[in-house]
């Protein structure tokens, strides 16, 4: 069970229901450890910035996690968290290990949008 | 001055001492602003357990960080996570922080609280695989090694004890150190060199990673003759102990030769308003509770100074 904040992805059905819902995605697919953690309190600080993205996670001992672990995007990661970002349903990136704010913000910048000040 | 952006104090870093000191500081009414550069809670969220924080018998870093967060949100205190300080000025009566998006907070009194983090090798390639066969955390990614040879940096009770606890699942470890005997206790050191699926390559350092999606070669060097030698290895766990997050501080307040902030028993630093406490300091044993103890004091003496500095200012106002 991960104790975040976050909307939590329970059953690989799930996953592509959200997946297919909205256009932006980023799902970090971890453990409560030292690696996951940070990244998930990124998405925590970030959710309310980027509305044109939705953020989730999705617990790794999941058997249903097989839709994250079994990609072949991700076949050289030896490092949790795996985290993806899918457009329109699409997988479009994916990163392994701990990740800084700084290097999250500029893959949703690059992948999706930046976020517009009005 | 913005008084929006101005505060009593301004903590700087979110693990177990600053938020103690945003706790002690709002609940004395001082208005006040955390900043932290992750996430809040610091090096203790990447705890699984702590059994030893008195009155709670067993706890996750994550939850305890949790609820030091709730309780100083509560009292009124102002936390930004995933900040980055750009410009400090702590000379003077009033004190300047900039952050990264270019906001300037102005305060009476600062509290320094930045912690620690692992040490890198800070060598080619180690940025780039880390997650595709290097890593920092036995317990986060081991399994990704069964059946697997793999190397584990380091000469610390930390790199000992995790080699032997990798061996559950790597067929080999070897243990990669720059000294010629190790600093850990003897116990661990007894316990690493009985297991037969432990190596050591002593008096040597990595000097650069190899692969291609993957990590599939380091360098291993011996300081001694030079020499450089190709090691093939599926896997690299770095322990090589902990540096505190005081680069920003160089020159602003006095600090030791490893860069550890000097504070009296106050937690007083050089400079006068200025206070410190938690891993960043000269200390010799840096527990969740020393730090909640330092974050205490230093946030007493800083609700002092201000009170102070406040009333100074009063009799100042009264006397013209």
């Amino acid at each position: 069970m991960l104790y975040t904040n976050l909307h939590h992805v329970m059953t690989a059905a799930e996953h592509q229901k959200l997946i297919n819902e909205n256009e932006n995605v980023m799902i970090c697919c971890g453990r409560m450890g030292p690696m996951c953690i940070p990244v998930y309190g990124i998405m925590e600080d970030l959710e309310e910035e980027y509305k044109h993205v939705k953020f989730a996670d999705m617990e790794f001992d999941n058997p249903e996690a097989y839709v994250i672990r079994n990609v072949p995007e991700v076949r050289g990661f030896m490092g949790i968290p795996f985290t993806m970002y899918y457009k329109n349903g699409k997988l479009v990136k994916a990163t392994s290990s701990i990740q800084s704010m700084s290097q999250v913000r500029a893959i949703l910048d690059n992948e999706f949008a930046p976020v517009t000040v009005s | 001055m913005n008084t929006n952006n101005h505060f009593d104090a301004i903590v700087i870093g979110g693990g177990p001492a600053g938020m103690t000191a945003g706790i002690y500081l709002s609940r004395a009414r001082l208005k006040t602003l955390i900043i932290s550069d992750g996430v809040l809670g610091g090096q203790m969220v990447l705890t699984h357990e702590i059994a030893n924080y008195p009155g709670v018998e067993s706890i996750s870093g994550y939850q305890l960080s949790n609820i030091m967060k709730k309780q100083a949100k509560s009292f009124g205190c102002v936390i930004k996570s995933n900040s980055r300080v750009t410009d400090l000025q702590i000379e003077g009566e009033i004190k300047s922080v900039t952050l990264s998006d270019g906001t300037t907070y102005t305060s009476n009194a600062i509290i320094l609280t930045p912690g620690g983090r692992s040490r890198t090798l800070n060598v080619p390639g180690e940025a780039a695989f880390k997650g595709q066969g290097i890593s920092y955390c036995a317990t986060c990614d081991g399994d990704f090694f069964t059946g697997k040879e793999i190397v584990v940096v380091g000469g610390g009770n930390s790199a000992l004890e995790e080699a032997v606890s990798l061996t559950k699942y790597a067929t080999k470890v070897t243990i990669v150190h720059q000294f010629d005997h190790f600093q850990a206790f003897e116990y661990a050191v007894e316990e690493a060199k009985a297991n037969p699926k432990i190596h050591f390559i002593m008096e040597s350092t990595i000097t650069g990673f190899h692969g291609n999606e993957k990590l599939e070669r380091v360098d291993i060097k011996n300081i001694k003759t030079g020499e450089v030698q190709n090691f093939a290895t599926d896997g690299v766990f770095i322990f090589i102990g902990y540096v505190p997050n005081t680069e920003f501080l160089k020159g602003k307040v006095d600090m030791n030769q490893w860069n550890e902030i000097l504070v009296n028993s106050d937690m007083a630093t050089s400079i006068p308003g200025v206070y410190a406490a938690g891993d960043s300091i000269v200390k010799r044993y840096r527990q969740v509770t020393t730090a909640v103890g330092d974050g205490t004091i230093a946030a007493l003496a800083a609700s002092g100074y201000i009170h102070q500095l406040k009333s100074r200012h009063l009799h100042e106002t009264l006397a013209h």
